[in-house]
Order: structure tokens, then C-alpha cells, then sequence
């Protein structure tokens, strides 16, 4: 199949997409299960990604990517919270220090600006050393970082220990899934470029990557903040999405949960990271709620269903996917539409050319 | 009279109590196959670890092109510890990463084999010409690079099919046969554009037959991309059929230098090495 083809089967299939999901909202409502889901989902979807291209393809293991989102949420309210509702969100400090307003793409890009700002610090610091200190020192960053967010002194920034709020949100279900769509295609497009393929050397061998040429250093530290960017604008996404910021949520467990994902999807697959993340995210919020509600079968009470039983259901699901599937769902495969098209029209045209006897350039 | 392309001034490298090369010196001139033999541990390869930025000698220099590239001496600890046998201390220190001595165009493959397994035999090669092309990571990410990776992919091509791999160029690097992952990591090598190539050991694991077309394949490719080889290797026969030069290592010392006629009849170099066993 030629490239042209493979864009316009691309572009129709994306315009259905963002047609459909337009469409779906109008029909089951903007705070339907279905659309909360699907939000939060493909958000997961870039964090998932962002740790993804750092693992998977460079080979480099993180544990903060709560700081960064933290960073990027952070950035993000602060920004866009309206003049008008600051002496009541910041209503312990005297209305905040800043008084600076930035439209919502700008502040999320901001957000993303500041998370590799610090990814640079401390891939500055760490990365000249063994590749598992990077591990150490973001963990420990993520942990200072949310000390640091509550912390009363800032509290004319980072209102302290209490909550952001009033800054704007989602209007529609296709913002964040433009957002994140745009993200995922630059990580793509890096990904399948010359630097990508440093990337992955180094990954494999770092010490015929450097025999290569290429330096160690560098290259693992632009991955390192590319990688914190994204996680940064997925962090302002977040905000968007939960309406409020609050440092303490930002934990190492949250680090984790994103990892996990990354991991059932296959290390080195963008396209497992993204259906993990919207698998995860529908198992956990939405078809395993029930298993938390007490039921009854006329007057008969169903055994085990009742707050808690959902995490445990959801664990096992979770322990039987790494057992069986030990490359995640995906491996380092990708999943493509127009792979499975070519797979289902493949029969066809081999019998095209046999019949015109001509030899098709593959 | 001849131009040095490589040369190792008084190389020492200490790991430790071990003395793994022992000032050690030697000279390979534009054009020559020199080869670098001696016993199992001799400390060959950290030689060669010693000239690619792997490790940063103990003490001495290596030129290229009689432009210094690496240069250390003892310092503190070091120096009250040195065990090398020669005290000619280098001046100067000069220490590189192994993609700077690359780029400065010394490339090298590994004793075992280092290819990118996983990755296709064309992605292989295709790596190695990252470090020179002109581009950044928002060039390359919004594709406006494509000139750049169009002559990249059109030089990885040339190159594959200059050394009859272009056949396999979609096979993962892990599948081929032994003897043509030997003959990938050249061509990877060869594609960071070297004027100097050191290889370690391309003939281990080769039957007679692959030796003598691998010892070809080495002059020929030396004559099309004008290089000067230094090579290690254990197996005599292919070391007579192809040096120029020989030197030889024992317990990180040079015992000898020479032609390989020279070398065969030199009575240190049996005991130490020839009369031992051929398979050492
Ligand atoms: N990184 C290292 N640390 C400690 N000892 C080393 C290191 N690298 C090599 N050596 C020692 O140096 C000596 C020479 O090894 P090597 O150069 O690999 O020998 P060969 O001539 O077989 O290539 C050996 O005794 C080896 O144990
Ligand atoms: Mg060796």
C-alpha cells in the first residue's frame, strides 16, 4: 500500500473518530459514565505513553512521574485560575502572588515546559552516573516535591496545603483527546526518527551505542526531559479533568499505578500503553464498580460483593495478565489499522498479481 | 616516508593490583594490517579499551594521525601504587567517551559480538549514521530532517550492498548466522565512516574455509574505504596470511615486533605463545 493511501485511511479514520466521540456525547451526556471514563482514559493514555518512551524505548527507569505530573498540574491551575476567584481560592494568602492569566493551551504547555525543566536538573546531575540512580533520585524528587507543594511558606504560589480549584475545566470530551492525540503523534514521530533509534541502541547496548557514536550523556537526557514534558502536559490535563489540584495526591503509588499499566501493555509498545491505559481505566472506574455494591437476589444477599471486593477482583485480573502475558498485551508490537487492513485485503491482492503476472514493488 | 595512522605511546592500565598493560607502545602506519596477538589475558583487548574511551589508561598517550586523543598519568593513589614497569610519565591528560574517539574515526566491533539484536540488520547499520547528520530533535520530529534521513538511509543501502548484505537487510540482527553477524558489526563499523578500524578477535569461531575469505573480505575493504587496521587474533594461520606487522603481548608486556616471518621464528614468542597450542 502506498504512503498517500495509508494517510487518508489515517485521516478517515481519525476524523470517524473524533465524529463519533462528538456524537456519543451529545447522545449519553458530558457527565455519563462513559464519557468520565473516556477522558480519564486517554489522559492515562499520555502518562502511560510518557513513561513508556522513557522505559521502553531508552531503556531508562523512572520512578517520579508523579513529580512532573504534579509540576504540569501545578503550573497549569495557577495559571488559569480567573482573576475574579482568587481572593477566594487562595483565601488564606491573601488572594496568591500571582497574578498572571495564560489562556488554557499555553498554561498546559507551560506546565509541560516546567516538568522538563526539572527533568533537566536532575538528568544534569544523575544521568553522568549509573542509569539506576535516575530511579533513586525521582522517587526522591517526587517525594520532596510534594513536601515542598504544602509547605506554608509558598503558600502565596502553592496554596499550601489546601486545595486549587476554579480553573477551568473540560467543555468537551474531544479537548483532552485532542491534546493527548497530538502529544502521542510527536512521541510517534520521535520515536521512528533518528533519535529514536539512539534511543532504542542505547537501550539494547550501551556500549556499542557509544562505539556508534552516540553520546550516552546526551541522548539520555533528551529523552529523560521529552519524556517529563509529556508528563507534565498530562499532569495539566489531569487538573482539567479532576477540577481540583492537591499535592498530596500526587503519590509514588500514583507513579506505580502508571507503570503497571505500562507494563500490562507491553514495555515498548505506545500503541499496548494506550489500550492498557483505557482497559485499566474502564476495568477499575467503571465494569468492576459493581463488585463494591452489596446485592440481593430477592431477599438473598450475593456473597462477597461489598466495598473493597473490586480491588481484590481487580489484582488477580491484574497478577493472571503479568503471568500469562509476561511482554504485556502488546510486547514491542505496534497496533495499526492499517496493518489489519492490509492483513484482511492481502488475499486479494495476491491474486491481482498473479493475474496481472506483474511484479508489484513491496 | 610513511605517515602514522595510529600509535600507542607508553600505555599502562592498572586495574587495581593488576597491571593488564604494561607500557606498552607500538605504531600502525596508513595503509598496514598490523595484527596484536599473545596469550589469553594478555591484555589485548583492554588495549583496545584503552585507545576507544572505554577506559582511560593509567598512564601514556595514543595518537591519531599524530594528534593526541588520549592522555593520563598517575596522580595521588595512583601514582604511589603504579606498577607499570616504565616511569616516562605522559604530560598532558586527555580523557574522551567512546562516541567523541568515533567520531574522531577510530571504530572497532567486540570480541563477542555486539550487534543491536533485535533490531533488522538495515536499522543496524542504519544507527551508525546518526552522529554526523545535521539535525535536531524538532527537525526530526516534524520530519523537515528528510533530506538528512533520505542520504542516511540512501548510505546504510550503499553500504549493505557493497558488503553483500543488502539481501538480509530485513532479517532481526539476532537470526543470521554466526559468520554474517561478524560481517554486520564491520559494516556497522564501517558506516561511522573510520579511518582507523580495530577489530577484536573477527576470526574466532571460524572454520579454515571462513578465515580465508574473511581475511579477504579485510583487504578488500581496507583498499575501498582507505583504512588502516589493527586486528587481534589468536588463530596464527589467519594472523600470517593477513598483517602486515605483527606485535605481540605477554602479561600486558610487548615481548616482540615484526614481520609475521620474523615473528614465527623468534624464540620468545614460542615459549610464551606459539609452542603452547594453536587453540589457546
Ligand atoms: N575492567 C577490568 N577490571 C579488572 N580487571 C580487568 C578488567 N578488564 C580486564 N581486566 C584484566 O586484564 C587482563 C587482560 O584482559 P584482556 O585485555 O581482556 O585480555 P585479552 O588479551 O585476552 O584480550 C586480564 O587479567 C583481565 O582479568
Ligand atoms: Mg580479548
Amino acid at each position: 500500500m502506498d504512503k498517500k493511501k495509508q494517510i487518508i485511511i489515517s485521516i478517515v479514520l481519525i476524523i470517524a473518530l473524533f465524529a463519533g466521540l462528538w456524537i456519543t456525547e451529545r447522545l449519553v451526556g458530558t457527565n455519563s459514565m462513559l464519557i468520565v471514563v473516556l477522558k480519564k482514559a486517554v489522559i492515562y493514555a499520555l502518562l502511560v505513553a510518557s513513561i513508556n518512551l522513557l522505559q521502553g524505548f531508552s531503556g531508562l527507569f523512572s520512578l517520579g512521574e508523579a513529580g512532573f505530573m504534579l509540576l504540569g498540574a501545578y503550573t497549569y491551575a495557577i495559571f488559569t485560575i480567573p482573576e475574579a476567584v482568587k481572593g477566594n481560592v487562595y483565601q488564606y494568602y491573601n488572594g496568591g502572588l500571582i497574578h498572571v492569566n495564560l489562556p488554557v493551551w499555553l498554561a498546559l504547555i507551560l506546565g509541560g515546559l516546567v516538568a522538563a525543566f526539572f527533568a533537566f536538573l536532575i538528568g544534569f546531575v544523575v544521568l553522568k552516573l549509573k542509569s539506576d540512580y535516575l530511579a533513586i533520585a525521582t522517587l526522591g524528587f517526587a517525594e520532596i516535591l510534594r513536601a515542598v507543594f504544602q509547605w506554608d511558606a509558598l503558600g502565596g504560589i502553592t496554596n499550601g496545603s489546601n486545595i486549587l480549584r476554579s480553573f477551568p475545566g473540560f467543555k468537551s470530551v474531544l479537548y483532552p483527546f485532542v491534546v493527548v492525540g497530538l502529544c502521542m503523534t510527536a512521541m510517534m514521530l520521535l520515536i521512528n526518527s533518528s533519535y529514536g533509534r539512539a534511543y532504542k541502541a542505547i537501550r539494547d547496548d550501551e556500549i556499542a551505542a557509544e562505539a556508534m557514536g552516540i553520546n550516552l550523556f546526551k541522548t539520555k537526557l533528551q529523552a529523560f526531559v521529552i519524556s517529563s514534558f509529556f508528563a507534565g502536559i498530562g499532569g495539566g490535563l489531569l487538573a482539567m479533568y479532576q477540577l481540583t489540584v492537591k499535592a498530596s495526591t500526587f503519590t509514588s503509588g500514583l507513579s506505580d499505578e502508571l507503570l503497571l499499566i505500562a507494563v500490562i501493555g507491553g514495555i515498548g509498545s505506545m500503541t499496548g500503553s494506550v489500550i492498557a491505559s483505557f482497559l485499566y481505566v474502564a476495568a477499575n472506574e467503571w465494569w468492576l464498580r459493581f463488585l463494591d455494591q452489596p446485592a440481593f437476589i430477592g431477599t438473598f444477599q450475593v456473597p462477597l460483593l461489598r466495598s473493597g471486593f473490586r480491588k481484590v477482583v481487580f489484582s488477580v485480573i491484574i497478577m493472571v495478565i503479568v503471568l500469562f502475558y509476561q511482554q504485556g498485551l502488546m510486547g514491542t508490537r505496534e497496533f495499526s489499522i492499517v496493518g489489519i487492513y492490509e492483513k484482511l485485503t492481502g488475499l486479494k491482492k495476491k491474486k491481482k498479481v498473479k493475474a496481472s503476472g506483474g511484479g508489484t514493488e513491496k | 616516508m610513511s605517515e602514522s595512522a595510529l600509535r600507542l605511546d607508553n600505555i599502562t592500565m592498572q586495574f587495581g593490583g593488576v597491571t593488564a598493560v604494561d607500557s606498552f607502545s607500538m605504531n600502525v602506519d596508513k595503509g598496514e594490517i598490523v595484527a596484536l596477538i599473545g596469550p589469553n589475558g594478555a591484555g589485548k583487548t583492554t588495549a583496545f579499551n584503552c585507545i576507544t574511551g572505554v577506559y582511560t589508561p593509567t598512564n601514556g598517550a595514543v595518537y591519531l594521525f599524530d594528534k593526541k586523543i588520549v592522555a593520563n598519568h598517575p596522580k595521588g593513589k595512583a601514582l604511589k601504587t603504579y606498577g607499570g614497569t616504565s616511569r616516562d610519565f605522559e604530560k598532558d591528560i586527555i580523557v574522551q567517551s567512546p562516541d567523541k574517539i568515533t567520531k574522531l574515526g577510530i571504530a572497532r566491533t567486540f570480541q563477542n559480538i555486539r550487534l543491536f539484536k533485535n533490531e533488522t540488520v538495515f536499522d543496524n547499520v542504519l544507527v551508525a549514521k546518526h552522529m554526523r547528520a545535521h539535525q535536531n530533535v524538532v527537525t526530526a520530529m516534524l520530519r523537515l530532517n528528510f533530506r538528512e534521513e533520505e542520504r542516511m538511509r540512501r548510505e546504510t543501502a550503499d553500504l549493505l550492498h557493497m558488503q553483500d548484505l543488502y539481501q538480509y537487510k530485513d532479517e532481526i540482527a539476532d537470526s543470521l548466522p554466526y559468520g554474517l553477524q561478524r560481517r554486520l558489526e564491520i559494516a556497522r563499523a564501517l558506516a561511522t565512516d573510520p579511518k582507523v578500524l580495530l577489530l577484536d578477535e573477527p576470526a574466532a569461531g571460524m572454520n579454515p574455509n571462513e578465515t580465508a575469505e574473511l581475511s579477504e573480505f579485510i583487504r578488500k575493504i581496507k583498499d575501498e574505504y582507505n583504512l588502516s587496521i589493527l586486528l587481534i587474533e589468536h588463530h596464527m594461520d589467519f594472523v600470517n596470511q593477513i598483517a602486515d606487522r605483527i606485535y605481540v603481548l605477554d602479561f600486558g608486556k610487548k615481548i616482540a615486533e615484526g614481520t609475521p616471518d620474523e615473528i614465527n621464528d623468534n624464540p620468545a614468542v614460542i615459549e610464551a605463545y606459539l609452542g603452547v597450542d594453536d587453540n589457546a
